[in-house]
């Protein structure tokens, strides 16, 4: 049977928009189940500041099954919460006690400015991909999909990087809000594959190069897979920089053929 | 005297009818493609596989959705895998085979000329995804894995793990992403359509709120498709994610669309049950659990020992005892209403008694923990975070939930709606499950609709248009729907009574859950359509929205939605009341057979009901569609 906790103490940010300072407000939910997740708690709160007349905390979310990568709060700290690989909307009360203090905060990096309260712009992420995290293949085109046989490890490490939610995690934990770890799991889910390899060298470099004009360096913290609600591993990082090294060469080589 | 509808259904031998249909269309020459513009709302499976392929052809596409990504859409949250006639694993699967499933499983009351063609183009969409880079699962050769799926008796079911519908949006998005970088799509994000406009009888364009500055605009284009969804969360509790509304295609419906079947509704057997009042979703458990999950209660309403010590002579394995011949993969809405049927007669199990045991422990026995694990790893640990039960130990608790809505606009053979020039693709039409979709379909007809029939559908619609201007966005009609949109907005926060948005959503929910949710009856139904425009009447009286219109507002953007919801759930249950039969997701306790089955009338409702606009959901016209099986006979459907 659910048990209810009680007193829990919000210390939450609010931001009338970008160009506000913004502050923290601290809030008080009296009692609530513990079979709740923590947005159905923001819900909670935000009806009783309706009912009060006050504006409701804005923050994202939208499938809660942890799948969208839409969700994304700072909680004490942490980005996604306190519970490993479980994105904030899969984190559930029960991980608290009575009587708890919790900061709640967006994500915090410099490419993703804050629209309001604890919902920012993540919009530099569809610029990478529209940079090259794609196979081109014309609809219409396509041969047999057994055409090409894909031995099965390699489509299960190149899942295990599509598994990727876009949720900017990553970037929130990492003290220099480097976007490595998505650009790379992008890059790696299709570099792996024999579909991607035609644009392989030219995606490492576009969509690294296009990382590099919104995100912050990558200094091998190795925050971004501690925080990653899909446990994405930074090798993948690794094997991004590879391809991205070589990239360099032979377009050099390209170019000296021109 | 209903009006005629006019599906425009191909004349032809059935296997034919796509193939001429394709060979007879008007073409657009490639260099006047350009000249043409195309809006796309919504950027789900359909949405965004349209507006990338529209691209792709050389039209001028302006894409919308009201996420902060197209890579939002909730088509994301799709679990178990894609259905394709491919036959890879030789099991005697074919194009009609998938066909005559399909039409079956809708409890034939869908359209057999689209059915066809969904099946298909599935094939395409297997060879299409797989060379955008979907790694779908594969066997140790390097082929492609199957699953088998409820309402089918042969594996033709692709997956990507229990993340399909994620990796096939994102292939989908990747492809819109290319396009957007190319400049051939101009992407809006977080803009909500508000109306839809039409000028001189056919489509203009859309008014969109830009939902972080409140500003309201209009969008010019020679077609509109709207790809935006079906109406699950008119119940309140349902899988869909939190920002899933009717609004795109309500505000199309008041603009003339006519909206089909609106009381189709699948309530899917296997989601988390609810735990406490403030729940604010319902979570999907995929049905492909059900291919190695066995479904029981106990026989004993008093038994209060675990399921564990429970021994097999005090369960009812009931799917297995009542349909033995499908099981466990029964489809949704038979298994739906038995888990219904044992929860009603006190046999639930949970600590609120409302749910039925998902058992694994057979499976585990049988293939071992770790198949078990590489198999559903990802779905056991999404419902030990949420359930709070380790599923390996003990059995999962499942209850049925508000998941997909087979009803939608109305649109003809080549999707589209009785507005010339406005489409609609993917949930958000009512056209190939019939009464009841089938698993693992929702994606096939997403990404049929988007890459292999819009881009040839739309081009015999633009083809004679060549050289006709875009309407202007000053004409008369936008200036009235930006109008119109601002003084709704403005309206709700002018209200001022107590009520938040939050709070009107859950009880017109519970009035649509209760009286036109999984068992439907005539009293019932009367009794909602007294409640629900009493409690409309309130809404428009005591609706509190605080905050502005000039900032990003959650609480006015709700606002908008549930007023849509009611709307349209007056419409679902005047759809309910009037379709005198049972069939698929539709069940009347009036219409049923000795065994508790959906009994349909095919005499007086073998047909859709499209309904029109009247300036009130209380007074909607019915037309009707007659549907002709030439090709399947209309069958008592049995899956015992």
């Amino acid at each position: 049977m659910s048990n209810h906790l009680k007193d829990i103490i919000l210390k939450i940010w609010r931001q009338n928009g970008p160009k506000d300072t913004g502050h923290f407000e601290t809030y008080k939910v009296d009692e609530i189940s513990d079979e709740a997740s923590f947005l159905e708690m923001l819900d909670y709160l935000n009806e009783q500041l309706i009912t009060d007349g006050k504006e409701a905390i804005v923050f994202d979310h939208d499938c809660r099954e942890g799948i969208c990568g839409t969700c994304s709060l700072m909680i004490n700290g942490q980005a996604h919460g306190p519970e490993r690989s479980t994105a904030t909307c899969q984190l559930h009360m029960r991980k608290f006690s009575s009587g708890a203090e919790i900061v709640i905060e967006p994500w915090r990096a410099a490419a993703f400015p804050i629209i309001k309260d604890l919902m920012v712009d993540r919009s530099a992420f569809d610029r990478i991909i529209e940079s090259g995290g794609f196979i081109t293949s014309v609809t219409g085109g396509a041969p047999d999909a057994n055409l090409i046989p894909i031995p099965k490890p390699v489509a299960d490490s190149a899942m295990d990087s599509a598994e990727c939610i876009g949720c900017g995690a990553c970037v929130a934990a990492c003290p220099n809000g480097a976007a490595n770890l998505f650009t790379s799991a992008k890059i790696a889910h299709l570099n792996l594959l024999p579909q991607g390899q035609a644009e392989r060298y030219k995606r490492a470099e576009s969509m690294i190069e296009k990382m590099d004009e919104y995100f912050g360096s990558c200094t091998n913290h190795g925050e971004c897979e501690a925080a990653c609600p899909k446990e994405i591993s930074i090798d993948v990082i690794a094997l991004a920089n590879a391809d991205y090294r070589k990239a360099k060469l032979k377009n050099r080589k390209f170019i000296s053929r021109i | 005297m209903s009006t005629q509808l006019n599906s425009k259904i191909p004349a032809g031998p059935l296997g034919d009818k796509w193939s001429s249909y394709k060979e007879d269309v008007k073409l657009v020459n490639p260099n006047n493609k350009r000249k043409f513009k195309v809006i796309v709302v919504g950027t789900g499976l359909a949405g965004a596989s349209a507006a990338a392929t529209l691209a792709e052809l050389g039209y001028q596409v302006d894409a919308f959705t009201f996420h902060d990504s197209p890579r939002r859409a909730h088509s994301i949250a799709a679990q178990g895998g894609i259905n394709a006639a491919k036959n890879y694993q030789g099991d005697g699967d074919s194009v009609h085979r998938l066909f005559h499933d399909t039409i079956k499983g809708g409890d034939f009351r869908a359209r057999e000329a689209n059915v066809h063609r969904l099946a298909e183009v599935s094939v395409n969409i297997i060879d299409q995804m797989v060379a955008q880079g979907v790694p779908f699962a594969r066997e140790y050769g390097g082929l492609l894995d199957n699953r088998s799926f409820g309402g089918a008796q042969v594996s033709r079911t692709f997956y990507a793990r229990g993340q399909t519908g994620q990796q096939l949006l994102l292939g989908a998005y990747q492809q819109l992403a290319r396009q957007v970088g190319l400049g051939g799509v101009r992407l809006f994000n977080r803009s909500e359509l508000v109306d839809v406009v039409t000028v001189e009888g056919r489509a203009a364009g859309i008014v969109v709120r830009d939902l972080i500055t409140g500003e309201v605009t209009s969008h010019a284009a020679h077609a509109v498709v709207l790809a935006t969804g079906g109406y699950g969360n008119a119940f309140f509790l349902s899988t869909n994610a939190m920002s899933c509304n009717v609004t795109a295609a309500w505000r199309a419906h008041r603009k003339g669309a006519y909206f089909a079947n609106p009381c189709y509704t699948q309530i899917h057997p296997t989601c988390i049950p609810q735990s406490d009042e403030f729940q604010s979703k319902l979570t999907l458990m995929s049905e492909s659990l059900r291919n190695d999950g066995r479904v029981w209660v106990p026989k004993n309403q008093d038994e209060k020992r675990s399921a564990a010590d429970i021994p097999e002579e005090d369960r009812d394995y009931y799917l297995e005892r009542l349909y033995p011949s499908y099981g466990n993969l029964a489809p949704r809405d038979i298994s739906s209403r038995a888990a219904k049927r044992a929860v009603d007669k006190g046999l639930g199990v949970g600590p609120l008694k409302n749910g039925v045991y998902l058992d694994f422990a057979d499976a585990i026995a049988r293939l071992g923990k770790d198949v078990v694990k590489e198999r559903y790893g990802n779905l056991f640990d999404m419902y030990e975070r949420i359930a709070g039960e380790n599923p390996y130990d003990m059995p999962m608790r499942m209850y049925p939930a508000s998941h997909y809505t087979m009803g939608g606009l109305w649109v003809d053979y080549e999707l589209m709606t009785s507005i010339p020039g406005l489409y609609a693709a993917g949930e958000a039409n009512f056209s190939d499950h019939g009464a009841n979709r089938l698993g693992a379909s929702a994606l096939m007809q997403g990404l049929a609709d988007g890459y292999f029939v819009l881009p040839y559908t739309i081009g015999n619609y633009l083809a004679p248009m060549l050289n006709k201007a875009i309407p202007s966005v000053d004409h008369p009609e936008f200036k009235a729907a930006e109008l119109a949109a601002r003084e709704r907005f403005t309206g709700y926060l002018n209200i001022g009574g107590t009520r938040s948005p939050d709070w009107f959503h859950r009880e017109v929910g519970k009035i649509i859950w209760d009286y036109c949710g999984m068992e439907r009856t005539e009293q019932g139904l009367e009794k909602a359509l007294s409640e629900l425009p009493a409690l409309y009447d309130e809404f428009k009286k005591d609706l509190r929205v605080t905050g502005n219109g000039e900032s990003l507002n959650q609480t006015l953007e709700k606002a908008g939605r549930v007023d849509d919801f009611f709307q349209l759930g007056m419409l679902m249950c005047r759809d309910a009341l009037e379709r005198q039969e049972s069939c698929g997701g539709h069940f009347r306790a009036e219409y049923q057979t000795e065994e508790g089955e959906a009994l349909r009338d095919d005499d007086k409702f073998c047909h859709v009901a499209a309904w029109e606009w009247s300036g009130d959901p209380m007074t909607a016209k019915r037309n009707i569609e007659e549907l002709e099986f030439e090709n399947v006979h209309l069958a008592t459907r049995s899956y015992k």
